[in-house]
């Protein structure tokens, strides 16, 4: 839906852009729209190049080849300081000799305000990242998602056009760093400012952003909403790296059919010719469970695509708190063995165990195929 | 994704970044600081080793003579002072080379020569550019000349310059001369090995046992940074000279030469040692003295197989340094190395002595030499040491022991008198009256006034000299640290500001004052003016000391988050408002470490000033070397020691300063 979107609101637009490090080429050809008050995630593994992007984007280190439009205008070539934006790093960079106050009216001061509007301005900051009480103490006394809220409020004193956050949370343990999610989310949509957040942690990405980038050796792999990325993964990469995925090394079938072993199933429609070598993929929690149907208590457990239902041993079983993850085997795969995501009430309604035979469905609409480097 | 197009770069030119207005303000910056370093370095360098290849001689064929009789007529027979010197052999080759200064007389070419004859002479130059003078007036026509008896006398020609190996060559084949590379080698390398085992030892005990003491011990060993360097060279003369207290001691050997100044250097670059393998045992990881306890290791094993390969870099590192102090330092071998020769004093005897400025220039090329390898090879062991450090975790906690704790702080006592009784002996000799006829107490040899030296303004100077040097250096190596470091971009410049900011260090002090000389005091130099004030003090001393200090800066400037920079300018904010808000006084311990670096420095340096003082802007440092010189030994000592007492008070001031201004400025490092 994104993509029918008006050129109109258009903020940030980077063209075929280029970052070489000596031979090492670290981003390559990327383009990239983002609209005005949209909250952009980049994602991908350790050194695919996303700080490199961000960097490029705030004129930290200008990029090899490309251009940056922001708001409009060009601003390939212009240093950080010409450039409208707020950054908040993974250290904070908190001044640590100055209070929480002088940090935060840092950017305030040389702009034309008068001091009282800049007091006024720091304590209305402070509130709105919660913390209205810690205005004169020092960095060093706030805790680590105390002063993650400040660098904040830091970036966004001056109301820039854009919000860049580069692994804002990634230095915060586990439980703030969910709370804080959820903070910087709401803040964002409060101001209504256009942010982009580098992460390499798929689950903030998901749950934070409007979009997502996902970027792997220089390259973006697919821009896409949480659930497009995740339900429908442009490549096997993109599959691989959000959530658990199957994959079955298989061979293309008709037109909407895939062939794992001798079984022929029915599958997403996709373009391979017959024979062709691909990877059949589906999700753990895609994978329907079946029982003999007379026992389901509700609704009538029917299989709906036959070809796609087949016997599977339960080999192993583990608790995963709100599941339960099985290993399953079956000839169809050979010695690789299928992941699936049974409900707690599955298990209990078809009095499931390690060595249990069953039944399973692989829906065709949830079963996709990838090409298969072969070798 | 196709993939091929994906692995280059696409034709075209690359985006050139617009300069912000702070980026053009640090380049200026850097670039100002850049200017600095090689006026005040790379120029005079450059000066000095263009004048080592500088060689003049005396070129007799292009001069022609004519002789009158008694009555003054002149025969037109032209005379050539070549084939006279030829045939009468008055002057050999040796004779004809010479310095820019040189002047040869001519009357010597005429055995019958008297100046109350009324014989007259003709003289004129055979070729354009040839040179000879008559009084103080030069000539260079080729017009004849004539000259009564009286006036030949006066009649001097002056030497051609060329460049060449002509003063390399002639230091070669001088022995007196290039004995003093052995020499200098010798005293380097014996002081090395004394100085390191027995700092290491020293060390060892601080950092490895649960000795008593430690903080006392500390001092201590640091005290003879606050001193010159020929003060040990005093406090030995006290004892073991013609009249020393204990000479007997030596068995009849002399502390004239190297015996002494292996003593004196061992005193002197004892601290120097101390604090590098200091850092290096403290550095050592506890987890490999346990792995050893647990594989049941002899402590003498651990000692070799853990302890000393841990300890290896810092080992090396104090042995070059503790070389490079020794080779190059002049105060100590020129207070008390007698007719040893070595090539610092050398310089000096060539320059001062025999106002031979081009061998000077030789000498101090050979002594680079050396300097520059110990250098060298220091920096490479400490890039590596770096690396250890920052992987290294767990300290080690000694375990007490009742008998090597005993055995360290025996050795320690005695390495503790030994510092404590040079200086103790410098101070007792300032204040007894005649030594050893006179034993009374008396102040006599404080009125320094009274000696050769420049009495007391000396000492006023000295303190004027270090405070300058501290406040004006440390703004230039702290400000020129911080802009190499947090600029953008722009690699090529800083990795060149990099380079000149280490030269220093590998520049031996009589070498770069040395070097002054030819620089700041051409007349044809605009900087001239600067030539024998207070400024050109300045200045040489910064320049000298400025290696420590900007390698102090940029150790504080590294550990500032490198994002401040970043922050600042998303915020619209200048980098110096940065600079003033937070750099300066997160860094200010740093500062304050470096000011009093360079103000003991300043107070105590005597090598490369040696050169450059004049009437009115003597040195403490350079009394003591003077009035030493002149036979007043005592008061010498009492100078010397005003500068230990004045040193010590400027630590123990700024130790409060700091402590004061940190408590003030720093509150947020207490939490
Ligand atoms: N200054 C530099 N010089 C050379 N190579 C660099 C430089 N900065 C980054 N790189 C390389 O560029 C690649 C991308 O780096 P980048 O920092 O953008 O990765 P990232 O996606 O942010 O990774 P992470 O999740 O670890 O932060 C990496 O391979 C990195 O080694
Ligand atoms: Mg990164």
């Amino acid at each position: 839906m994104n993509e029918v979107t008006a050129a109109a609101n258009k903020y940030l637009s980077i063209d075929n852009l280029w970052k070489a490090f000596g031979d090492f080429l670290a981003l390559k050809d990327i383009s990239l729209d983002i609209n005005e008050g949209e909250f952009v995630c980049f994602l991908g593994p350790s050194g695919c190049g996303k700080t490199t992007l961000l960097r490029a984007i705030a004129g930290l280190d200008l990029q090899t080849k490309g251009s940056v439009m922001q708001g409009g205008a060009d601003v390939s070539n212009l240093p950080p300081s010409e450039r409208d934006f707020g950054i908040v790093f993974q250290s904070y960079a908190l001044f640590p000799n100055l209070t929480i106050e002088k940090n935060i009216a840092f950017g305030l001061e040389n702009t034309g305000r008068g001091k009282s509007e800049i007091v006024v301005r720091v304590a209305e900051l402070l509130d709105l990242v919660g913390l209205p009480d810690q205005g004169s103490k020092y960095p060093a006394q706030l805790s680590g998602g105390q002063q993650q809220r400040i660098a904040l409020a830091r970036a966004i004193a001056t109301n820039p056009g854009l919000l860049l956050l580069d692994e804002p949370l990634s230095a915060l343990d586990a439980k703030v760093r969910v709370h804080l999610r959820h903070e910087i989310k709401e803040l964002q949509r409060k101001l209504g400012v256009t942010t982009v957040m580098v992460t390499h942690d798929q689950e903030e990405a998901l749950s934070m952003a409007d979009r997502i980038v996902v970027m792997n050796h220089g390259v973006i792999e697919q821009v896409g909403s949480p659930t497009d990325i995740y339900r429908e993964p442009a490549t096997l990469f993109v599959a691989d790296f959000i959530g658990e995925m199957n994959q079955i090394p298989a061979q293309a079938g008709g037109s909407g059919k895939v062939k794992i072993g001798d079984a022929e199933m029915k599958s997403k429609p996709h373009e391979f010719a017959p024979g062709a070598p691909i990877v059949a993929a589906i999700r753990p929690e895609d994978v329907i469970p079946h029982g003999d149907g007379a026992r389901s208590p509700g609704a009538p457990d029917v299989i709906t695509t036959a070809e796609n239902a087949f016997e599977v041993t339960v080999e192993e079983m583990e608790f995963l708190g709100s599941f339960w993850r099985c290993r399953l085997k079956s000839d169809r795969f050979g010695d690789a063995a299928l992941i699936a995501d049974f409900s707690i009430n599955a298990v209990r309604r078809l009095e499931l165990g390690e060595g249990k035979q069953m039944t399973i469905e692989l829906p065709d609409e949830r079963l996709m195929a990838f090409p298969r480097a072969e070798g | 994704m196709s993939d091929a197009t994906l692995n280059t770069l696409p034709e075209g030119p690359n985006i050139k970044g617009k300069l912000s207005r702070d980026d053009i303000i640090m380049r200026a910056g850097m670039g100002v600081i850049a200017l600095y370093l090689v006026v005040t370095m790379v120029f005079p360098l450059y000066a000095m080793l263009s004048k080592s290849f500088s060689t003049y001689q005396f070129d007799l064929a292009t001069y022609e003579l004519q002789v009158s009789d008694e009555e003054g007529n002149f025969s037109g027979e032209i005379l050539n002072p070549l084939n006279l010197n030829a045939t009468l052999g008055i002057y050999g080759d040796d004779d004809m080379i010479t310095g820019s200064d040189g002047r040869l007389p001519l009357t010597k070419l005429f055995p019958d020569f008297s100046f109350r004859s009324t014989v007259k002479y003709k003289i004129r130059n055979k070729v354009e550019g040839g040179r000879f003078l008559v009084g103080s007036t030069l000539h260079t026509e080729l017009d004849w000349l004539e000259l009564d008896s009286n006036t030949f006398r006066r009649a001097q020609i002056r030497p051609v310059k060329a460049t060449g190996f002509g003063n390399f060559i002639n230091y070669f084949s001088t022995p007196a001369l290039f004995n003093s590379i052995k020499n200098s080698l010798f005293i380097a390398v014996i002081s090395t090995i004394v100085t390191v085992s027995l700092a290491f030892w020293f060390a060892y005990a601080l950092n490895r046992s649960c000795m008593r003491f430690k903080g006392f011990f500390r001092l201590v060993a640091m005290a003879p940074i606050l001193v010159p360097s020929l003060l040990p060279g005093i406090a030995l003369v006290y004892l073991f000279g013609n009249q020393g207290m204990i000479k007997e001691l030596l068995f009849g050997a002399s502390i004239y030469g190297p015996i002494g100044i292996v003593i004196g250097s061992v005193f002197f670059t004892f601290p120097h040692a101390f604090l590098i393998i200091s850092t290096a045992l403290a550095i050592s990881d506890a987890r490999l003295y346990e792995a050893a306890v647990s594989l049941r290791a002899s402590p003498w094993r651990t000692f070799w197989t853990v302890t000393i390969p841990g300890a290896r870099y810092g080992l090396i590192s104090a042995a070059f340094v503790v070389f490079n102090l020794v080779i190059t330092d002049f105060g100590l071998p020129k207070v008390i190395g007698g007719q040893f020769n070595v090539l610092a004093v050398d310089i000096y005897k060539q320059v001062i002595g025999q106002q031979n400025f081009e061998m000077g220039a030789v000498v101090s090329v050979v002594l680079v030499i050396p300097a520059i390898l110990a250098f060298g090879i220091d920096r490479m062991v400490q890039s590596k040491q770096v690396a250890l450090l920052s992987a290294r975790s767990v300290p080690y906690q000694p375990t007490p022991s009742a008998k090597m704790d005993g055995i360290f702080l025996a050795y320690c006592t005695g390495v503790a008198l030994f510092v404590l009784g040079m200086l103790a002996v410098c101070q007792f000799a300032a204040l007894i009256k005649f030594w050893p006829y006179d034993l009374n107490l008396s102040l006599n040899n404080y009125q320094f006034d009274k000696m050769d030296g420049g009495g007391w303004a000396s000492y006023f100077n000295s303190i004027k000299l270090g405070l300058i040097t501290a406040v004006v250096g440390t703004s230039i190596v702290f400000f020129g640290a911080y802009l190499v470091e947090k600029s953008n971009g722009f690699r090529i410049g800083r990795a060149l500001f990099q380079m000149f900011a280490m030269l220093p260090m590998a520049i031996p002090g009589m070498v770069l004052g040395l070097a002054y000389i030819f620089f700041f005091n051409n007349p044809a130099n605009p900087l001239n003016a600067v030539y024998g004030t207070m400024a050109i003090l300045v200045i040489c001393t910064v320049t000298h000391f400025y290696t420590v200090s900007h390698l102090t800066a940029v150790t504080a400037l590294k550990q500032m988050d490198r994002e401040f920079e970043s922050v600042s300018a998303s915020l619209k904010q200048p980098t110096l408002k940065l600079f003033g808000r937070v750099t300066v006084p997160v860094c200010l311990p740093s500062i304050l470490d470096i000011s009093i670096y360079l103000f003991v420095n300043a107070m105590t340096t005597v090598s490369a000033v040696v050169f450059l003082y004049s009437p009115k802007t003597t040195l403490a440092s350079i009394a003591v070397l003077n009035m030493d010189d002149a036979g007043d030994v005592a008061p010498a000592a009492a100078m010397g020691m005003m500068i230990f007492y004045t040193n010590a008070a400027a630590r123990i001031i700024h130790l409060i300063a700091s402590r004061g201004i940190l408590k003030r400025t720093q509150a947020w490092r207490t939490q």
